[in-house]
């Protein structure tokens, strides 16, 4: 894959003078001695990495990490103090104003965690902002707006005002005025941050869907574990404007770099303590291999009846056999078949009882249905979905569960 | 020694200076003072012919439309009583005199003030730079702004528009200053980050979003133009000052009475129009939403 953006030795000092802080830096001071010493801020030190076209790249830190700074670094909304930022092989930090704004018209768009909308215009005017401004004709970018509004599910609300949307819908706006711009890159600032959870992980998935349908390259700022795991393929851990570690959530999870890092994981590290028999539920529907529901058609029924996507397949004595989903006991009923054999989904493994935890994200990540969970005699005893092995992460095991269907 | 004390003795000769100076100044610089005089008058002249001439009643029919336009049927129904009531106690001339001389000093007001006002924003030494004028301008009393006019400019009605341009135009400037500094930063992030031009910034989001604070200040800036343009009747400009003035000075109390009358009637109907455009329809919408 080709690197979309690469930061070089990335530097943010605020304030009047900041030589004197490189001089403290090259000493091995951190943050709170130089603010100490010279009144300046360390917004952001020594940024070093690459990010590939098409990867959701996470930026992830407690609040006053440089998470923001660094961000607006990339199109520079914050002027570095040092160092070098490329995009698609050219030198941002070189550019000059028009450069710039032609790069922040085509290339990268931005979407705010305070969403910053325009009051004064309509959901459709927003949209168009950006195409707008690059001087796109009027019914040229009326049209690309409404295609960016649509893809957020907010065709209808055109003419209304934003302050007379929800927090989620206005966000969509958010998103559909930097998609309009057709943009490689998408930076977004805690854009979810706002919102109810709920919402929020609905943004989180139709983030990913977007971002799978058009390969964009996602660089995506937060400070909340569970969004980072879930939409991130790899993610930069920072600490006091520094990058403390880079790496995939499997590897960030197994390999901590620091007490820092370990410590967004609350505690005890779950995943080296719990295995997979520890979070399976039987929250799925099960099918029998014989009897009744071993019949497509029945089968399908019930999965409806229940308003289902998948079920578990399970012989007389609870082995499990495999996984059917709506889709494939259509095709099946539909060629006629009178068994689930021909209906089960392909290249299916279940995860062994005792495999740990931090082994098991991977797993969870390449399905799209909850993962099955059998002992050691090939016997059902569960499935983890993603929803609960990140809620494992972050409270731990014990909680009541009062999970819903996963 | 006390002879020092002895005021009539030792008279610093500060008239004779003032005067010279003013003599030089207007002798040496007199194109100048002619450019800024020139577009004054014309302007002037020209609405003050045409409300002069414009038919009573085709007046209060747009006069009705604006205020019902830019506020309600209520404003603009009180507005037509008041200038009816202005024109049955023998003032319509001088009120529309005033009001020429009220919407010129306007004019001028806001083709300087609001420029002033978006560079102001723009630039803190600007503002460093004006903030003491304005102060200034604002703690002296109306009156002192005739001496420098008279003394430039001379007097007449001309003259008085000119005092009254100077002595309205700080809110205007103040107000377009602040209505662009207080508009979300983050908005003017948003618009920066997809490639907006300063100058796009201005007039794509900045200005439109200080639009009801500019306007707050326009109203401040008519209704001090108002009660310039009167006390200008000092320095020989006409309008409803003069009856005022005339009346005061020759003790003709009821002459007095008619003038101040009129000049809170049609302070109280340009305040009605022109408070309502601070509240622009977003806002409203805003409120309901
Ligand atoms: N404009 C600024 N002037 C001075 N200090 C700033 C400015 N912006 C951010 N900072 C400081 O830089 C550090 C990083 O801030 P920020 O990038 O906003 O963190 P995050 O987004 O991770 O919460 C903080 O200590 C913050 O106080
Ligand atoms: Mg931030």
């Amino acid at each position: 894959m080709a690197d979309k953006v690469v930061v070089k030795n990335l530097f943010k000092i605020f304030g009047p003078g900041p030589s004197r802080a490189f001089d403290l830096m090259d000493q091995g001071m951190g943050k709170e001695e130089i603010f100490e010493k010279t009144g300046l801020t360390v917004g952001v030190r020594e940024a070093d990495f690459t990010v590939k076209s098409g990867e959701i790249f996470v930026v992830m830190g407690l609040s006053g990490s440089g998470k923001s700074t660094l961000v607006r670094m990339l199109n520079r909304l914050i002027e570095p103090s040092r160092g070098e930022v490329w995009v698609n092989d050219e030198n941002v930090t070189k550019m000059n104003a028009k450069e710039l704004n032609e790069m922040r018209r085509h290339t990268m768009s931005m979407v705010f965690q305070s969403f910053a909308l325009m009051p004064h215009m309509t959901v459709l005017d927003n949209a168009c902002f950006g195409l707008d401004v690059a001087g796109m004709s009027k019914p040229q970018r009326h049209e690309r707006a409404m295609s960016a509004l649509e893809q957020v599910g907010l065709k209808t609300y055109a003419e209304s005002y934003p302050q007379e949307l929800s927090g989620g819908m206005q966000q969509r706006v958010g998103l559909a005025r930097a998609l309009a711009q057709d943009p490689d890159i998408l930076l977004m600032d805690e854009a979810f941050s706002a919102l109810d959870p709920l919402i929020r992980s609905e943004m989180q998935d139709e983030l990913i869907n977007l971002q799978e349908e058009s390969d964009r390259t996602v660089i995506f700022i937060s400070h909340d574990l569970h969004e980072a795991m879930r939409i991130g393929d790899r993610i930069a851990m920072m600490e006091g404007g520094r990058i403390v570690q880079i790496g995939t959530p499997d590897e960030i999870l197994k390999n901590p770099a620091d007490k820092y890092v370990q410590s967004f994981f609350r505690g005890v590290d779950p995943t080296t303590v719990f295995a997979a028999k520890d979070v399976a539920r039987k929250s799925q529907l099960t099918l029998r291999w014989h009897k009744g529901e071993g019949y497509p058609v029945a089968a399908l029924e019930q999965m409806r009846q229940e308003d289902r996507s998948w079920a578990y397949v399970l012989d007389r004595h609870q082995k499990f056999m495999g996984v059917v989903s709506e889709a494939s006991l259509e095709q099946a009923s539909e060629r006629g078949d009178q068994n689930l054999s021909q209906a089960l989904l392909p290249d299916v493994n279940p995860v062994p009882f005792d495999t740990p935890l931090q082994e098991i994200l991977t797993i969870v990540r390449k399905y799209d249905f909850p993962v099955p969970v059998v002992d050691e005699n090939n016997v059902y005893l569960g499935v983890v979905s993603k929803n609960r092995f990140l809620r494992t992460l972050e409270h731990g095991i014990d909680k009541p569960q009062t999970e819903a269907t996963a | 020694m006390l002879d020092i004390f002895n005021f009539k003795e030792h008279i610093i000769p500060m008239e004779k200076w003032v005067a010279g100076a003013v003599d030089w100044l207007v002798g040496n610089y007199r194109p100048q003072f002619q450019a800024v005089k020139w577009p004054v008058e014309q302007t002037l002249n020209g609405i003050n012919w045409v409300l002069q001439i414009v038919p009573p009643i085709i007046f209060l029919i747009i006069l009705f439309a604006i205020a019902w336009r830019l506020s309600s049927w209520k404003v603009g129904i009180f507005g037509v009583i008041t200038f009816l009531l202005a024109g049955y106690l023998g003032m319509w001339e001088e009120t529309m005199t005033t009001l020429a001389m009220v919407i010129s000093a306007v004019v001028f007001c806001v083709i300087v003030g609001i420029p002033m006002g978006i560079i102001a924003a723009r630039s803190d030494r600007f503002v460093a730079f004006i903030r003491p004028i304005l102060d200034a301008m604002q703690t002296t009393p109306a009156f002192v702004y005739l001496v420098p006019v008279v003394m430039l400019f001379s007097i007449g009605t001309v003259a008085g528009v000119i005092a009254t341009i100077i002595f309205a135009m700080p809110p205007i400037i103040r107000l377009t200053n602040l209505g662009i500094r207080q508009v979300q930063s983050d908005v003017v992030e948003a618009a920066k980050s997809f490639g907006a031009t300063p100058n796009q910034i201005l007039w794509k989001v900045q200005f439109p979003l200080a639009l009801p604070t500019i306007m707050a200040g326009l109203n401040q800036t008519i209704m001090m133009s108002l009660s310039m343009v009167v006390i200008a009747a000092l320095i020989g400009a006409g309008g409803l000052g003069v009856p005022v003035f005339e009346g005061l000075n020759s003790l003709r109390v009821g002459l007095a009475f008619i003038g101040g009358l009129s000049i809170v009637l049609l302070a109280m109907v340009l305040d009605r129009i022109t408070q309502s455009l601070g509240e622009s329809k977003r806002i409203q919408q805003r409120d309901e939403s």
